[in-house]
C-alpha cells in the first residue's frame, strides 16, 4: 500500500494528460476514416461537420459495395497467401543460411564472402531492380504472386540472414556437438536444436517480413500488375479512379484494407512491437 | 547412403541460397546497369548509346528537380521526426500513467500501409484542413505540396523511431540522473551531458533507418500528389517508375537509377563512418 502511493504521488500528471492528447494526432485520421465509411453520400454537406460527425445510422452498405467493386476477397486471399508463404519460407530458408554461413564464416573466407555479398544486398535500392525484374520475372514464367514472394525472399535476405548469424553467435557449440555424440547428422541437429532455440529470432524475422510484404505496394504493382491479380494495397491503388469522388465507398475500402493489419496488431501488439525494435537495434 | 559431412551440408544449403540471391539480386543490378547504355524504351529492339544516358541526366532539369525534392524531402522529414520521437520517446519513458497504452497507440502509424495512410491524409489536405484554414489545399501549390508529403511520411515513421528511442533511454540506468542531479544537471542540461550521449548509438540507428527510408519515398507520392503539381514532389523512386515503365526512358531510367544505387551507398557508408567515429569517441 504504501508502494503504491509512493507511484501516485510522484506520477507526472501533465504529462500523462500531454501524451494522452497527442495520441488525437494518431486516432484523428482513423476515426475520420470510420465516420465517413459508414455514411452515406447525402450526409457529406461541404462542411467539417459533413465529413466529422457521426453518421445518421451505421449502415454497411458501403463496405459491401466496396467489397463488390475492388474484389475484395480475392485481394486478401492474395495478400494473405503472399504474406504468409514468403514470411514461412523466409524463417525456414534464412535461417539455415543463416546457420550455414554463420557456423562457418569465422574460418572459410567462402563463408565470409557469401556473408558480406548477402548483406551488401541492402544497400541495393529496389528502383535499381525494379525495371529488369519486370523483363526477367516475364520471361521466366513468374510474372504473377510466385514472382512476388520470390523477389521478397531476395528482398529479405540481407536483413534477415544478418539477424539469424548475429543470434546465432550466443548460442554455443557445445549443444550442436551433444547432438552429433548421439550420432545427429548436421542437418538434424539443426532442427531438432538449433532451429527450436532461435525462437525469439524467428518471431522477429516474421514480424519484420510481414509488416514489410503486406504494405508493400512497389513489387506487386510492377510484377503482378496485368494478371488482373491484386493484393489489399494494390486493389486501392487500381480501383482509385473507379471510387471517383465517393469518398464513403473509398474510405469503406480504405479501412477494410487497414483492418486485418490492425486485428493483428491488437491480439499481438507486444510480439510486434518487440520484434520492429529488436530487427533495428540488434 | 552415405552421410553428409558438417562441410557438405552447408555447402548444399547455402549454395542454392546464393544462386536465388544472384538471381533476383545481382542478375537484375548487372541488367540494370547494361540497359544504362542503350536507348531501350521497355519494347522493340535499341541501340548502344554509350554514356550518352549519363551525360544527359546531368543536365535534365526534370531529373536535377527530383534529386532537389528527394533531398530536401529525406532531410526535412528524418529531422522532423527524430525531433518529435526524441521528445515522444521522453515523454512515454517519464513518470506517466497507461504508459503500455500510450505506447501501443502511438505505435499505430508503423503497422499501417503507405498507400492507405496516403489516401487518408490526402482528404484531410484537400477537405479538412482548407475548411479549417479557409485557405486552398496543400497539396495543390508548388511551394506547399511537399511538406504534405513530409507531414505524412513522418507521421509514419515517428512511431517506429520513438519505440527505438524508448529502448535507448531504458538502457541509461536511474544512478546516472541520481548522481547527475547531485552536481546540478537537471532539465535540459541532464539530457545534453548525459542522456543525449548514453543514447547516440540509437541516434544513430534512426538517422541512418530513416534517412535511407526517406530517399526511398514512393507510396506517400503515389498516393498524395503523383508528383505534382508541376513535378515539383516527384521523388526519384517515382521519377524511376513513372517514366522507366510508362514513359519509354527505360534505358535513361536505368541510367538514372544507377545514379540513385551509387548515392545510397555514398550516403549509407558515409553515415556508418560518420556515426561510428563519434561513438568511438565517447
Amino acid at each position: 500500500m504504501k508502494q503504491k502511493n509512493k507511484v501516485a504521488a510522484t506520477t507526472n500528471w501533465p504529462l500523462t494528460i500531454l501524451l494522452i492528447a497527442g495520441c488525437l494526432t494518431v486516432i484523428f485520421p482513423l476515426y475520420m476514416a470510420i465516420v465517413i465509411a459508414f455514411k452515406k453520400p447525402t450526409e457529406m454537406t461541404n462542411d467539417i461537420a459533413g465529413a466529422l460527425s457521426l453518421p445518421k445510422s451505421w449502415s454497411l452498405e458501403n463496405f459491401a459495395e466496396a467489397m463488390r467493386v475492388t474484389d475484395f476477397w480475392h485481394s486478401l486471399g492474395y495478400s494473405v497467401m503472399i504474406t504468409v508463404v514468403t514470411v514461412v519460407l523466409a524463417i525456414l530458408l534464412h535461417s539455415l543460411a543463416g546457420y550455414a554461413i554463420g557456423r562457418s564464416m569465422a574460418k572459410n573466407k567462402f563463408y565470409k564472402f557469401s556473408y558480406l555479398y548477402i548483406v551488401s544486398g541492402m544497400f541495393v535500392p529496389f528502383a535499381i531492380l525494379m525495371m529488369p525484374l519486370v523483363k526477367q520475372t516475364a520471361q521466366m514464367g513468374v510474372d504473377n504472386w510466385f514472382g512476388v514472394i520470390l523477389c521478397y525472399l531476395v528482398f529479405y535476405m540481407p536483413m534477415n540472414v544478418m539477424l539469424y548469424t548475429g543470434y546465432l553467435k550466443n548460442i554455443p557449440i557445445a549443444l550442436e556437438e551433444a547432438a552429433f555424440v548421439d550420432g545427429a547428422t548436421t542437418w538434424q541437429t539443426y532442427w531438432k536444436v538449433i532451429f527450436p532455440i532461435m525462437g525469439p529470432m524467428h518471431a522477429t524475422v516474421a514480424v519484420l517480413t510481414a509488416l514489410g510484404t503486406w504494405n508493400d505496394v512497389m513489387t506487386p504493382l510492377v510484377i503482378m500488375s496485368g494478371t488482373g491479380a491484386n493484393t489489399l494495397p494494390l486493389a486501392q491503388l487500381t480501383f482509385q479512379t473507379q471510387f471517383g469522388t465517393n469518398y464513403n465507398l473509398a474510405f469503406a475500402s480504405y479501412l477494410l484494407a487497414l483492418l486485418p493489419i490492425l486485428i493483428f496488431y491488437l491480439v499481438c501488439q507486444k510480439q510486434i512491437i518487440n520484434g520492429v525494435v529488436n530487427g533495428a537495434v540488434k | 547412403m552415405k552421410k553428409l559431412s558438417r562441410n557438405q551440408t552447408f555447402l548444399l544449403i547455402t549454395v542454392p541460397v546464393l544462386a536465388l540471391f544472384f538471381c533476383f539480386n545481382t542478375l537484375p543490378l548487372i541488367k540494370g546497369l547494361i540497359y544504362s547504355f542503350t536507348n531501350f524504351k521497355g519494347f522493340g529492339s535499341y541501340d548502344w548509346v554509350g554514356i550518352r544516358n549519363y551525360a544527359d541526366l546531368f543536365t535534365d532539369a526534370r531529373v536535377g528537380k527530383s534529386y532537389l525534392f528527394t533531398f530536401k524531402f529525406a532531410l526535412v522529414a528524418t529531422i522532423l521526426t527524430n525531433v518529435v520521437a526524441l521528445l515522444l520517446a521522453l515523454g512515454l519513458n517519464g513518470k506517466i500513467r497507461a504508459k503500455s497504452a500510450l505506447r501501443g497507440v502511438y505505435f499505430v502509424p508503423r503497422i499501417l500501409g503507405g498507400l492507405v495512410v496516403g489516401y487518408i491524409f490526402g482528404y484531410i489536405f484537400t477537405y479538412i484542413l482548407p475548411a479549417v484554414t479557409g485557405g486552398s489545399s496543400m497539396l495543390s501549390n508548388t511551394n506547399t505540396a511537399w511538406l504534405a508529403i513530409v507531414i505524412v511520411a513522418a507521421w509514419q515513421s515517428i512511431a517506429q523511431t520513438t519505440l527505438i528511442y524508448i529502448s535507448g533511454l531504458q538502457t541509461v540506468p536511474e544512478d546516472v540522473y541520481e548522481a547527475g542531479a547531485i552536481d546540478g544537471a537537471t532539465g535540459w542540461k541532464s539530457f545534453k551531458e548525459l542522456t543525449f550521449p548514453l543514447i547516440i548509438p540509437f541516434f544513430s540507428i534512426n538517422m541512418v533507418l530513416s534517412m535511407k527510408d526517406f530517399l526511398m519515398v514512393f507510396d506517400q507520392i503515389m498516393a498524395l500528389t503523383k508528383g505534382g503539381p508541376a513535378q515539383s514532389t516527384e521523388s526519384i523512386s517515382y521519377l524511376i517508375y513513372n517514366n522507366g515503365m510508362g514513359g519509354g526512358q527505360f534505358g535513361f531510367q536505368s541510367a538514372n537509377a544507377v545514379i540513385f544505387f551509387i548515392v545510397i551507398v555514398a550516403i549509407s557508408v558515409f553515415q556508418l563512418n560518420f556515426t561510428g567515429k563519434k561513438e568511438e569517441q565517447l
